[in-house]
C-alpha cells in the first residue's frame, strides 16, 4: 500500500506535465456533471430553505422565486410561537442524548468481556448474539410496545429509548475494536497492579476512541432521526421530537407551509453542522461498519 | 495460585459488566423473537381476550385485498436497487478523481444520508406541489404541457416515493463504492489505458467487475430496505398509503393493522411472511450470485 503511493507520487510531476491538455478537458467535462449533481443532491434542501425565507405572497408565485426576494427570516421567528418548536427540540436533544450515552456505555460493557475476558460461557453468550441478527424479528415492535405499557413506560421518554439502549451491531463493532487491543498495554497495567475496571475505563476504552466515534455518530443519527417508535409509545404529542412533530405539523398545518419548511430547515441545522465538523468520521464510520 | 485467582476475580468482572446489556437484550431483542411467532397464531389484541386461532391470520392475510396490494408494492419497490446502484457507482467513479474542491461533492452528495427521512419527504412533498418546481422544470422543457399532482394521482405516486428513497441512498452507496474503488490496485487499469482501451470501456470492463463484491453487497441491503421501506411512505402519504393504497406497503399496512386497528396478532402474522419473503429472496440472491461466479475478487 505505501510503496505504492509512494511510487505514484514520484510519477506524478511527469505525468501532470504530460497529460495536462488532457486534464484541462477533463475539468471541462467533470466539474458541469458534478456540479449538476451537487443540483440534485442538494436542491429539494435548497428548495427548501428558499421558501422559508419567503414572504407569504412569494411562496406559491408562478414562475417560482429560486432566489427569495425580498429575504425573510420571519418564518423562523414566528414558527417557534406557533408551535412549541422549543420543546420539541428540547425533547430531541434529551432523547438523543440519553439514548448515546446509554447504548454507548451498555454496548461498551458488553462488547469489552467478550472480546477479553476469559470467562465460562463466552462463547454461548456470544453466539447467541450472532444468532438473533439472523432470526427474523417480525412482530418486534409490537413486543416491545407491550412490553413498554407493562413496564409502565408508555408515553415517556424512558420508553422510547430504552428498546434501543444496546444494539447487537454496536456491541460487534466495539468488540471488534476491543480485540485489536495490543496486549503489552493490558499487561504492563496489570503488573502496575491496575483493577479489572480501572484496565477496562482507562486503558481500553481510550485506544478504540476511533469506533467510539462511529458508534456515537450511528447512535446520534438513529435518535435524532427517529420517527415511527416515539409515535408509537409516546400519546402525548408535546412530548414529540422533531419527527414525529414536523410529521405530524406536516399533515395538519398544510396550509402554512412556510412556517413547516422553517422548523424543517431548524431541525436538520445541528445534524448538518456535526456531519460537516465530523464528515471522516462520519462516512469512514459507516463505510467501515457495512464492510465490516 | 496467582493465575487462578485473576482468572476467578476476571470471571467475576465479566459477568458483572455484562448483566446490564445482556438484560436489556433478553428484554427487548430476544424476548420479541420468542413471543412474536405464538403471537402470530392468536387474535391478541387490547380489547378482547386472546384466543390461539391457529393459521386463521395467514388464511386471512392470503385473502386479504389489501395485504395484496401493500406486498405488490413493496416487491415492485425493488425496483429501486438498480437505479440506486448504478447510480451511485457513477456517482464514485465521478468523486473518485483526482480534482480540486472533489471533497466538497463528496460531501454534498453525503447531506442527504444524514439527514432525516421526515425532512427529505417534506422537501420533497414541496418539490411535487401542483404549482412546485418540478412541473415548472418539466413544463419548461416541453416535458409537460400541464401540471401532474404527483402526490394524487395513483400511477405516480409510488414512482414519486420511490425517487426519495433513491436520492436519499446514493451518498451512502455511493461512499462504499469509493471505498471500494480506493481499495482495488490501479495497474490493470492502468494497463488497459495504455493498450488504448477508452474510459468507458476500462469502466465497463474493469471497475466494475472488480467493484462486484461491493455491488453484490449493496444490493442485498438495498433490496432488504426496499422491501420493509416505510418512513418515506409513512411522512408522504400517511398510513393508509393514499391515494387508494396506491403506495402502501407491507411495513406501513401492518403497522397500521397494529398500532390503529390494534389487532396484534393479525400484525404479527403480516409480519412473519415478510420476514420470510425477504429471507427467500436474500438466500436467491446468494445463490444466483455464487453460482454466476461472480465472486472471484475477494
Amino acid at each position: 500500500m505505501s510503496d505504492a503511493s509512494v511510487s505514484r507520487a514520484s510519477r506524478r510531476p511527469i505525468r501532470s506535465e504530460k497529460w495536462s491538455g488532457k486534464k484541462v478537458l477533463q475539468a471541462i467535462i467533470l466539474y458541469p456533471l458534478l456540479l449538476l449533481t451537487t443540483v440534485i443532491t442538494l436542491g429539494p434542501f435548497l428548495w427548501l430553505l428558499s421558501t422559508a425565507l419567503k414572504t407569504g405572497e412569494n411562496v406559491y408565485a408562478y414562475p417560482p422565486q429560486f432566489i427569495p426576494n425580498p429575504i425573510t427570516f420571519q418564518n423562523f421567528i414566528d414558527v417557534f410561537n406557533i408551535m412549541p418548536l422549543w420543546d420539541y427540540i428540547g425533547n430531541t436533544v434529551v432523547m438523543t442524548t440519553l439514548g448515546v450515552l446509554l447504548n454507548l456505555s451498555l454496548c461498551a460493557l458488553t462488547a469489552y468481556p467478550l472480546a477479553r475476558l476469559r470467562f465460562p460461557g463466552r462463547n454461548a453468550i456470544f453466539f447467541t448474539m450472532v444468532s438473533t441478527m439472523i432470526l427474523p424479528n417480525a412482530a418486534g415492535m409490537i413486543v416491545n410496545f407491550l412490553t413498554i405499557q407493562s413496564l409502565g413506560l408508555y408515553n415517556s421518554l424512558m420508553g422510547v429509548v430504552l428498546p434501543s439502549a444496546i444494539s447487537i451491531f454496536n456491541v460487534f463493532l466495539l468488540r471488534q475494536a476491543f480485540i485489536t487491543v495490543p496486549n503489552d498495554m493490558e499487561l504492563s497495567a496489570r503488573i502496575d497492579g491496575a483493577g479489572e475496571f480501572r484496565i477496562f475505563a482507562s486503558i481500553m476504552v481510550p485506544m478504540i476512541r476511533p469506533a467510539i466515534a462511529t458508534v456515537v455518530i450511528f447512535d446520534f443519527m438513529a435518535f435524532w432521526n427517529s420517527l415511527i417508535w416515539p409515535v408509537i409509545v409516546l400519546d402525548d404529542k408535546a412530548k414529540y421530537p422533531l419527527g414525529p412533530a414536523l410529521r405530524y405539523l406536516n399533515s395538519n398545518l398544510a396550509f402554512n407551509f412556510p412556517y413547516i419548511a422553517a422548523g424543517t430547515i431548524i431541525s436538520v441545522i445541528p445534524i448538518i453542522v456535526i456531519f460537516l465538523i465530523l464528515q471522516r468520521q462520519f462516512i469512514n464510520g459507516m463505510v467501515g461498519a457495512v464492510k465490516g | 495460585m496467582f493465575t487462578n485467582k485473576l482468572m476467578r476475580r476476571q470471571a467475576i468482572f465479566a459477568y458483572l459488566i455484562l448483566i446490564p446489556g445482556i438484560i436489556m437484550l433478553l428484554i427487548f431483542t430476544f424476548y420479541p423473537i420468542v413471543r412474536g411467532l405464538p403471537l402470530a397464531f392468536t387474535d391478541y389484541s387490547v380489547v378482547d381476550t386472546t384466543h390461539w386461532t391457529g393459521w386463521k391470520n395467514f388464511k386471512r392475510a392470503f385473502s386479504d385485498p389489501i395485504f395484496g396490494a401493500a406486498l405488490k408494492n413493496s416487491l415492485i419497490y425493488i425496483v429501486v436497487v438498480p437505479f440506486l446502484q448504478i447510480i451511485s457507482i457513477l456517482m464514485a467513479i465521478l468523486v473518485n478523481n483526482k480534482l480540486r474542491f472533489v471533497q466538497f461533492f463528496r460531501v454534498a452528495y453525503f447531506v442527504p444520508v444524514v439527514t432525516s427521512m421526515v425532512a427529505a419527504a417534506i422537501a420533497w412533498k414541496w418539490v411535487y406541489e401542483e404549482q412546485g418546481i418540478l412541473n415548472y422544470f418539466l413544463m419548461e422543457f416541453g416535458i409537460l404541457d400541464e401540471p401532474i399532482s404527483f402526490m394524487v394521482e395513483t400511477k405516480l405516486a409510488l414512482m414519486g416515493v420511490m425517487i426519495v428513497t433513491v436520492w436519499k441512498g446514493l451518498g451512502f452507496y455511493m461512499m462504499i463504492y469509493l471505498a471500494g474503488l480506493q481499495s482495488i490496485p490501479t495497474e490493470m487499469q492502468e494497463a488497459a489505458r495504455i493498450d488504448g482501451a477508452n474510459r468507458w470501456r476500462v469502466i465497463w470492463h474493469i471497475t466494475i467487475p472488480l467493484l462486484m463484491p461491493f455491488v453484490l453487497l449493496c444490493s442485498l441491503l438495498s433490496v432488504m430496505g426496499a422491501i420493509q421501506v416505510f418512513d418515506e411512505v409513512f411522512v408522504m402519504h400517511g398510513s393508509l398509503g393514499d391515494p387508494a393504497y396506491s403506495t402502501l406497503t407491507t411495513s406501513v399496512y401492518s403497522y397500521r393493522i397494529a398500532f390503529t386497528d390494534f389487532e396484534f396478532g393479525y400484525s404479527a402474522a403480516l409480519g412473519l411472511l415478510v420476514a420470510i419473503i425477504i429471507t427467500i429472496i436474500s438466500i436467491a440472491m446468494f445463490r444466483f450470485t455464487r453460482k454466476g461466479g461472480l465472486t472471484y475478487y475477494e
